[in-house]
């Protein structure tokens, strides 16, 4: 029980689906999500093969709580090799969708091939069919999640879909549910749109059990009493969303700026969370509408936002004049601060196309961020940007660009390439400000020392989300760190990463952990699955998916000369802020780390280390 | 005092906790599919709005049902369905004029709110107070008080 103990094979290229039972000896070890999912996929994928070539294959996994009543236990993800990085890419998302994929009877969905012209996936419980998907080939994931609905007449219908980017090879493109949730980074959509895989759309009524009822009740109840309790998970999130980091990280000097050439915005208080509840002058409405949740999710920092109907990206377009998923604080970063706009309504229109066509909001808006960087530079000109200018600050641009990069055309289809391969076409691979070829998230690793770390090692190229030591070093959660120093922020990165792999293997969401240690979370695990789940034993999975994933990505090519930040980061001193001359110390950190993961001195796993995780 | 369920969408933030207490209070396992409370989210307005059984006093569902298989329980208000007599006609969710009546393929029996006998998992379940269990005489008191300490407001501003 918990795990379906089921899951479904889909080979595109012969147009089969086929039922499997899970490997309960893999899921005892790895969990569920995104470990048991990269174990399925390191086992039956050449690491070395191109993430668009039909050996690739695209897994969609649920977690052993997803669709049970622990709070926020509606999380699913996508893992596959990535197109953005080449690396190991595991994309989670919220919603509703991953609760109707377990509710179908399902584990995962495995992908493999490529079908012959585009099709969908539809589950209806047991019975699962490849459709002819050429009439909504073109469409955006809005259109296409209405017309699936529509075509079948079951508006209860959960649709996981590629926009028009996914489809035209943009490398960040993302596999967005329920209209505005996102599988967002590493080019996952990409992935799937370069098989051919329009959308899965499911309806699954069987229900979800666990192993001791009595006593996940008990603990999951208790789960959310400590979420309740929390001034982050009961009071900041729901009202402010992610978004109430605006003006902290701004003001701890960690907001990168125009391309991180800066490290504090002069217009984030334009662009963050109190802005947002601001009434503006045209009708006296905020942007924010109102909080919402995914699945069973009892923090809701969701954001509804709607946009100024007077403002030019909408006037005359009422489709975008309704209320949709508002910004979040990464989106609002990449956005705003990286590309140094701060006109809160371009930036809420951006966000509703990154949702409606299928992009990451982080590295399109990190990728704007160094294209304007080479205009401004004269590496990049007005002709070349199709008649563009590519300024900093400029909402035009950012908003012309987005619809661009969604559709894939034009100089947007040129931004769809990511930063890295922009920067090295334009001769300036040093403005990429990425690893592994993805770029960085919302926090400076000048200011944030321990963030410089993160990005360096994740698995994933940079994120936040794999290690996300800002909640101690800014946050105090679960205590206070100083992030201008490095001084045993190794042992705090290795912690938080093989923490959170194990939250991200268990079907919850890892905003829990502002307020749930391990300790809140082993016993809903532990009651949920067969098998013994205490801390200690989901600490053994963390490591033990970290360092599956680290092997798939050194038998991809990687090395540790790959666990770089850019020279930006490593030379050029913070100008400004608490940070204020300072520069990354990875190169103090980075030795310790590998030592404390038990790594050789060029990043690989000793044969000790694999023995002792037993991988 | 006989109690009633009290909706406020207005707090509800769509996260479907209420259908995953109601569906295990009455099928043991986690199955929105099967609630017999449903939260409708008005995507384009940014809306959710949790709606279920009112239990009507004059309830047509009860009076419609040709086998007497719906019928009052007298301490909680609730209209229950017998599934000993129900013959899954599907009558009574033609009568109901708000749809809160349906019929399970998977017993061929009608599911409706029962109130769980008097202590509703869903009220229980809501983390926001969007749905909560109160005085069936006084499921306005809330709003009432709220508007009531507007009423001075002038006087107070006054002095």
């Amino acid at each position: 029980m918990a795990w379906a103990r089921r899951i479904l094979r889909v080979n595109l290229t012969k147009g089969t689906c086929t039922h499997e039972p899970l490997n309960m000896d893999w899921a005892k070890r790895y969990l569920g999500q995104r470990g048991l999912a990269t174990k399925y996929l390191t086992e039956e994928i050449d690491p070395k093969v191109d993430p668009l070539d039909p050996g690739n294959k695209l897994i969609m996994a649920t977690g052993p709580l997803t669709g049970t009543c622990a709070s926020t236990a509606g999380r699913y993800s996508v893992i596959t090799k990535g197109a953005l990085t080449g690396a190991i890419a595991c994309s989670n998302s919220g919603g509703f969708f991953g609760n109707e994929m377990k509710n179908a009877g399902l584990d995962m969905i495995i992908f493999e091939g490529r079908a012959t012209s585009p099709v969908y996936l539809f589950i209806d419980n047991d019975d699962c069919q490849l459709l002819d998907a050429s009439g909504y080939w073109g469409t955006s994931v809005w259109d296409t999640e209405e017309g699936i609905k529509e075509a079948h007449g079951d508006p209860q219908i959960r649709v996981a879909s590629i926009g028009v980017a996914g489809e035209k090879g943009v490398k960040f493109a993302c596999v967005v549910n329920d209209m505005h949730r996102a599988a967002g980074r590493s080019g996952v959509g990409t992935v799937m749109g370069s098989k051919n895989l329009k959308a899965v759309a499911i309806r699954g009524t069987k229900g979800v059990s666990v192993d001791d009822m009595p006593a996940f009740l008990k603990a999951a109840a208790a789960g959310k009493a400590v979420l309740a309790d929390n001034a982050v998970t009961g009071q900041g999130l729901p009202a402010y969303g992610t978004q109430v980091l605006m003006n902290v990280i701004n003001e701890t000097g960690a907001l990168p700026t125009r391309n991180h050439r800066d490290i504090q915005f002069e217009g984030a208080s334009k662009i963050s969370a109190e802005a947002m509840a601001e009434p503006r002058e045209s009708d006296g409405k905020p942007n924010l509408v109102r909080n919402a949740a995914c699945f069973g999710c009892t923090i809701a920092c969701g954001r509804v936002s709607t946009i100024d109907r007077t403002h030019y990206t909408v006037v005359d377009r009422p489709q975008y004049q309704k209320a949709s998923g508002g910004l979040e604080y990464e989106a609002a970063w990449a956005l705003g601060a990286a590309t140094g706009v701060d006109d809160l309504d371009a930036l809420t229109f951006a966000n509703f196309i990154c949702n409606e066509q299928g992009i990451d909001p982080i590295s399109f808006g990190a990728t704007v961020g160094a294209a304007m960087e080479m205009f401004e530079d004269g590496v990049i000109t007005t002709k070349e940007a199709g008649g563009i200018d590519v300024k900093f600050g400029s909402a035009k641009a950012l908003t012309d660009l987005a619809e661009l990069c969604g559709r894939g055309e034009g100089f947007g289809a040129e931004i769809g390439l990511g930063s890295k391969l922009l920067c090295e076409k334009y001769g300036k691979p040093e403005l990429s400000m990425s690893v592994k070829g993805q770029e960085f998230p919302a926090y400076d690793g000048r200011g944030i020392q321990g963030m410089g770390l993160t990005y360096a090692t994740s698995n994933r190229g940079a994120c936040h989300l794999r290690s996300y030591t800002v909640a101690s070093e800014i946050l105090g959660i679960p205590e206070k760190t100083d992030p201008l120093v490095t001084d045993g922020k190794a042992g705090l990165v290795k912690a938080f990463q093989d923490a959170t792999a194990a939250v991200d293997s268990a079907g919850i969401c890892v905003f829990t952990t502002f307020a749930w240690t391990l300790e809140d979370i082993a016993p809903q695990i532990d009651a949920a699955c067969e098998g013994d789940w205490s801390v200690e034993a989901l600490l053994a999975t963390g490591e033990r998916i970290w360092n599956l994933e680290r092997q798939f990505n050194l038998a991809a090519g990687f090395t540790g000369k790959d666990d770089n930040l850019p020279p930006r980061l490593m030379k050029d001193a913070a100008k400004t802020g608490p940070a204020k001359g300072l520069t990354s110390g990875l190169d103090k950190m980075l030795p310790e780390y590998y030592q404390l993961r038990g790594w050789s001195k060029d990043g690989v796993p000793t044969n000790e280390t694999v023995s002792r995780l037993e991988l | 005092m006989l109690k009633a369920l009290n909706i406020d969408p207005g707090k509800c933030t769509g996260c479907l906790q209420c259908e995953l207490a109601c569906s295990f209070e009455n099928e043991g396992v986690f199955n929105p599919s099967k609630s017999r409370i449903k939260v409708f989210n008005f995507h384009d307005q940014g809306r959710f709005v949790p709606y279920t059984c009112t239990q009507c006093d004059e309830a047509w569902c009860m009076h419609a049902c040709p086998v007497d298989a719906i019928s009052l329980n007298k301490l909680t208000g609730a209209k229950e369905v017998n599934d000993n007599l129900c013959v899954g006609c599907k009558v009574c969710t033609i009568a109901c004029p708000f749809g809160t009546v349906n019929y399970n393929s998977a017993t061929g029996k009608v599911i409706k709110c029962d109130l769980c006998g008097g202590d509703p998992e869903c009220a229980k379940a809501c983390p926001t107070d969007a749905i909560t269990y109160v005085d069936a005489d006084w499921t306005g008191l809330d709003k009432m008080r709220k508007w009531a300490s507007k009423t001075d407001a002038g006087q107070q501003a006054a002095h």
